[in-house]
């Protein structure tokens, strides 16, 4: 089992009148950004994965997102150098540099061989297409989105393994030189790791490719549909998926007491949490979702999305011009100046007990959580899992000492149970080393009968 | 004084005959980039640097190039990150980020700034318009280099100081959402320093913007030259140059004994040094200099003035007379041996030979500063008499010189030449630019301004 | 209600859909960028003396994406060739907003392919004053109803875009902005080129026709086209209490100046 801590490493003290007033945390305005607050936050966080490695965490795990208070990580491969250097066994898991965005793919291939070589090895490169918001703040057409993510894709993995000088004309990235000096510790590469959400298309592709995929948070049973998908395209490419091929994230918060948990996760809901990320226009640019996906977005009515990406957002998109019917959604009521942010802060934590009953996030003692975590690694089987201290105002002596219980108590609880279970994780066994003969069958890394006694999402609830 | 520790972080590993059959380093093929070396090297480099902050320098220089065995900076602002977590009082200059190169100029904004504020505001950008190899690796169009570069130092003072969301559209970046959620610790942005070789454009925009500008090691009388036109651009804009605005790199090598300090000495010319950075077609592609520039580089590479990064009047493809008769010179003997080779005129191994010739000359013209302590520092006490500068970097050797000789040096800089630098600066009256803000100092029109640099100790 | 067809053609190297309807002699009309929006009383009105031949943008409705096809100049040069193929030139020219910006563009590449140009409100050149609108950062919603200065008082604005859009609607509204966004995102709607090249533009008689309200293309770029359009006899006409779709806004007042414009 292999045990990550993430953080979205949140810039904790942006008002959160200002995000509800925006209605999401992207777009609040950077004056309300204190750059002495920044420093200490970013200096606490790395405390964090200090700690987290010493704990006994396997991994850090970090992500991107760009003008956004929501996460700090701009440009996440500032940090993963600082812990290639101040680490010492953690790998450092980057889900994932926005590929579409970067736009000099050579020197994002150069940048991440020299944190490899840093970190004697222990990086994992993980690549996004991005949320629709960074394609807006980078200026990256959302129309070749997929086009750029794979182009990139290709030309980062030839730059760590064609020799040198060759030249690339592709569609959308052309060098006539490209010899970098800085070449991956890992050979032939890094292992690769694709977070994803609620896309099919990334699913297949990661299975066509081997990568591990990363489920971010996504209710049990559209990870269990988009696994078995995955599962499938391997068999197709002649290999089995296990345990070895997936990962996932929960958000989680724990404290000593019951009381003190339950008092301290409701930041989880801070500004309205994930769902509040970005705004519709920011989330869903045009040409962003190929046809297919947002035909199938419209019908998925009942799941939740990482990063605010829901059919809730696809029907905003599609309100009402100059109608005068009346929208339940608080959102579309904020906007129009039918309710007060007070209200809406209301509603947004009132739905805290049954984002938990809905495991959107997992919040109490050690002894409360881990039989939620056990339920889903039942149901899932995941080699890897990421566990997501909790967005909000915590303080950082709550978070630390979150950590704290989490390497002494659930980590420990958690490989029992993973070892119980028969899971394997990508560096146990390799992803795409096991054969699969056509005509038989093959081991389902979900199981459906745990799924039955896993609780359904209200979704209504966001977070 | 702002006293600097700066190693071009080469991979000494290169094997010589590989740089010398390729007649530069830029272009060697990568499939001689080892991953342990590579791996060993960017560590020991950061001790190095842990280590100069704790011997006593002011400041950690960083630079960037790419595709290289001369420099392992491809993406130096990675080596930043990091010297912005594990030090603790010294600046972190980048001398500095190729804007043209770029290609999303609000990303290195945001990673500057996160850099800054990681290290509680110690963090000093300086940014270049990239040498010709920048361009070819990079794929950035040479013939808008100035304009890309100017454009992108526009677009990130914008996003770190003007309140977002606001568009940008400019003529070769367009930004429709800008609102960076990292903006820097300094206010109302870091300082910053330019590096320059031979430009007096550069010079001259420097000085229009208050900017410091820092002589990459180029020759006593060009430098003094330069640094006068940024006197007089500076009095046109109504402030007064000083010690502040100007800072010099200089390579220096210690050692306890004058033998092994010899030794370190002549591997800086390891490969062909400097000179043989890169190739002339990769020096100066189509479009990289103004025809003005060109014209004036021909001019002043004509006495013994030494380029850097190899741009001499032999890249610009002057024919010139067999350069037999201009030995010592460490640029012409490069372009000589260079052109010989191609010719299949001279060996490898004579190649060379040459090569390492050329070094008593070198160390002669103050290419090279190489010795103990006694003998290093009134070296070093000429230039500061001739430049006066406010800030002064310490450039470690090329070459394959041990980590121990290299840790050796270092130990012997702080211990002995540092005090020893900062006398003669006090002595000297040299401010450096965080002691006395560049551009403060007003100047009266018709007055006759200060002296920058001291043409008697010049002539001396 | 006149009679109009759809019709698929081979043309350009590709399949383009084509509307045609009316009678007398060929009026070209480019639609904008959300898509032909059906047949509107001003198509009527014009179809009552003209054939109007109005092309289905490649990426749009019917007509399949071309690939090659980057950006706005290229689409100018394919709808040149169109006209080239269909044996239309010269034909008088309705842009409407990214339509005309195609028609400068095909002006630039060729003006004698043109007897008359009409452009109403076309993005393509920089706004002077103010921006053109960045309709790919917006909901549709928000897009549309940035287009009219005063939506109650456009009775066919409301005919077209009022009440619950349906799945179809949505989609066809996505594919549109995603292809106007795939040839158009950056530069936001314009080509720093085109200010330039549309000196070179002579001997063609040209109509500017804006919305003094208009939120989308700033009434500042009327101007900039105007200057732009020196070498050839042009005019302005700018609309009071009007936006972005003067055609549908005010359309008694456009259909005189269109009508005396093309006579």
């Amino acid at each position: 089992m292999h045990i990550m801590y993430f953080t979205e490493r949140p810039y904790r003290d942006v008002p959160e009148d200002e995000v509800i007033k925006n209605r999401s945390f992207f777009g609040v305005p950077n004056t309300f950004y204190d750059a002495q607050v920044g420093a200490r936050l970013y200096n606490e966080y790395l405390d964090e994965d200090v700690y987290a490695e010493e704990v006994g965490f396997d991994a850090i795990m970090l992500n991107e997102h760009h003008g956004n208070p929501f996460c700090m990580g701009a440009v996440m491969n500032v940090e993963a150098a600082i812990l290639a250097r101040i680490t010492k066994k953690a790998r450092i898991v980057l889900l994932g540099n926005p590929l579409p965005v970067v736009k000099n793919p050579v020197r994002l291939a150069e940048e991440l061989a020299e944190i490899d070589l840093i970190s004697k090895g222990r990086l994992v490169p993980g690549w996004v297409r991005g949320a629709g918001s960074e394609q807006i703040f980078n200026q990256a057409n959302p129309a070749y989105n997929r086009e750029y993510f794979n182009e990139a894709h290709d030309l980062v993995i030839a730059c760590w393994t064609k020799p040198g000088p060759f030249r690339w004309e592709g569609k959308h990235f052309n060098f006539r030189y490209v010899n970098p000096w800085a070449l991956p510790y890992q050979k032939p590469r890094p292992p690769i790791w694709i977070p994803g959400v609620i896309s099919a298309e990334t699913v297949v592709w990661c299975a066509q490719h081997k990568y591990p995929y990363i489920g971010l948070g996504t209710a049990l049973q559209s990870t269990v549909e988009l696994w078995s998908l995955y599962q499938k395209t391997a068999a197709d490419e002649g290999y089995v998926a296990g345990s070895e091929n997936f990962g996932y994230l929960q958000q989680i918060h724990l404290a000593d007491t019951e009381e003190e948990a339950q008092e301290q996760g409701r930041a989880a809901l801070f500004g309205g949490g994930a769902a509040n990320f970005s705004r519709p226009e920011h989330t869903l640019p045009p040409g962003y979702n190929s046809k297919e996906a947002t035909r199938r977005l419209a019908r998925q009515a009942t799941d939740y999305g990482f990063l605010g990406i829901t059919s809730e957002k696809l029907k905003e998109q599609r309100e009402d011009v100059g109608s005068s019917k009346e929208k339940s959604d608080t959102r579309e009521r904020l906007r129009k100046g039918q309710v007060s942010i007070e209200e809406a802060k209301r509603k947004i934590y009132a739905n805290y007990q049954k984002a938990q009953d809905g495991l959107q996030i997992i919040i109490g003692t050690p002894k409360t959580v881990i039989p939620k975590l056990k339920l889903i690694l039942e149901v899932l089987h995941p080699g890897v899992l990421g566990l997501f201290q909790a967005q909000g105002p915590l303080t950082t002596q709550q978070r630390m000492n979150s950590i704290r219980l989490m390497g002494q108590e659930v980590l420990p609880a958690v490989r029992e149970i993973a070892k119980g279970l028969g899971i394997r994780d990508p560096f146990e066994r390799e992803p795409g080393s096991r054969p699969y003969t056509h005509g038989t069958s093959y081991e389902a890394i979900v199981d459906l009968e745990a799924l039955k006694r896993a609780p359904k999402r209200d979704e209504s609830v966001r977070v | 004084m702002n006293l600097m520790y700066f190693t071009e972080r080469p991979y000494r590993d290169v094997p010589e005959d590989e740089v010398i059959k390729n007649r530069a380093f830029f272009g060697v093929p990568n499939r001689f980039f080892d991953r342990e070396a590579g791996s060993r090297l960017y560590n020991e480099y950061l001790d190095e640097m842990v280590y100069a902050e704790d011997v006593g320098f002011d400041s950690i220089m960083l630079n960037e190039h790419h595709g290289t065995p001369f420099c392992m900076g491809a993406v130096m602002n990675v080596e930043a990150s990091i010297l912005a977590r594990i030090t603790k009082r010294s600046r972190i200059v980048l001398l500095g980020n190729p804007l043209p190169t770029f290609k999303n100029p609000l990303r290195i904004a945001e990673e500057l700034a996160t850099i800054d504020c990681i290290s509680h505001g110690r963090l000093v950008p300086g940014w270049v318009r990239g040498a010709g190899s920048e361009q070819i690796f990079n794929q950035a169009n040479p013939a808008y280099n100035r304009e890309m570069f100017n454009e992108a130092h526009d677009l990130i003072l914008a996003a770190w100081t003007r309140p977002g969301p606001f568009r940008w559209e400019g003529k070769h970046f367009n930004y429709r959402y800008i609102n960076p959620w990292v903006l820097p610790y300094q206010k109302p942005h870091p300082p910053i320093m330019i590096p320059g070789v031979l430009s007096p454009e550069t010079v001259v925009w420097c000085a229009e913007h208050k900017y410091p500008y820092l002589g990459l090691g180029t020759a006593l009388p060009a430098t003094a030259e330069l640094w006068n036109i940024y006197g007089d651009t500076a009095a046109k804009q109504g402030y007064q140059a000083g010690s502040e605005n100007f800072g010099y790199l200089q390579h220096v090598v210690v050692a306890e004994t004058e033998e092994k300090a010899e030794e370190l000495g002549k591997a800086h010319l390891f490969g062909g040094g400097q000179g043989a950075f890169s190739r002339p077609e990769h020096t100066l592609p189509p479009g990289y200099n103004s025809r003005e520039a060109t014209r004036r580089l021909a001019r002043t590479m004509t006495a013994g003035s030494g380029g850097f990064l190899g741009v001499s009047a032999e890249q610009l493809g002057r024919a010139k007379q067999e350069p037999k008769a201009e030995e010592g010179n460490l640029q012409k003997v490069a372009d000589s041996t260079r052109r010989r080779l191609a010719r299949g005129e001279a060996t490898v191994e004579e190649a060379k030979a040459a090569i390492y010739k050329a070094y008593p000359k070198a160390v002669e013209g103050l290419q090279i500063i190489a010795g103990t302590p006694k003998t290093v520092i009134p070296k070093i006490r000429k230039i500061l008499e001739v430049l006066r500068p406010g800030t002064f970097g310490f450039f470690a050797s090329q070459g394959p010189v041990s980590f121990e000789d290299r840790m050796t040096s270092i130990r012997l800089l702080g211990q002995e030449v540092l005090p020893a630098v900062r006398e003669i600066s006090k002595e000297l009256g040299l401010v450096d630019p965080f002691e006395r803000k560049p551009g403060e100092r007003p100047y009266t029109e018709g007055t006759k301004r200060e002296q920058i640099i001291s043409l008697e100790a010049l002539r001396a | 209600m006149a009679d109009w067809t759809e019709e698929i053609t081979h043309v350009a190297g590709t399949d383009l859909a084509i509307i045609k309807g009316g009678t007398g002699k060929p009026l070209l009309i480019l639609h904008e960028e959300l898509g032909h929006p059906g047949w509107l009383s001003y198509h009527q009105a014009l179809a009552k003396d003209r054939t109007l031949i109005i092309p289905i943008q490649p990426g749009f409705g019917k007509s399949p994406r071309v690939e090659i096809i980057r950006n706005f100049h290229e689409l100018g040069l394919f709808y040149s060739w169109v006209l080239r193929d269909l044996d239309l030139a010269p034909i008088d020219v309705i842009g409407f907003s990214t339509g005309g910006w195609t028609a400068a563009e095909m002006a630039v590449a060729n003006a004698k392919q043109f007897r008359k140009m009409v452009l109403v409100a076309p993005p393509g050149i920089k706004a002077p004053e103010g921006d053109i609108m960045d309709v790919f950062a917006v909901t549709i919603g928000t897009q549309l109803n940035a287009t009219v200065y005063n939506a109650d008082a456009t009775p066919e604005f409301r005919k077209l875009y009022g009440g619950e859009r349906t799945p179809e609607q949505f989609e066809a509204f996505e594919d549109a902005r995603t292809e106007t966004a795939r040839i158009a995102w950056d530069p936001i709607l314009h080509n720093p080129s085109l200010p330039y090249f549309l000196q070179g533009v002579k001997g063609l008689p040209t109509q500017l026709v804006w919305g003094k309200n208009d939120a989308v293309v700033p009434v500042s770029a009327c101007g900039a086209y105007q200057t732009a359009l020196k070498n050839t006899d042009v005019k302005a006409s700018v609309f009071d209490d009007c936006g972005h779709r003067p055609e549908i806004e005010k359309p008694e007042a456009f259909l005189k100046l269109i009508r005396e414009f093309l006579a």
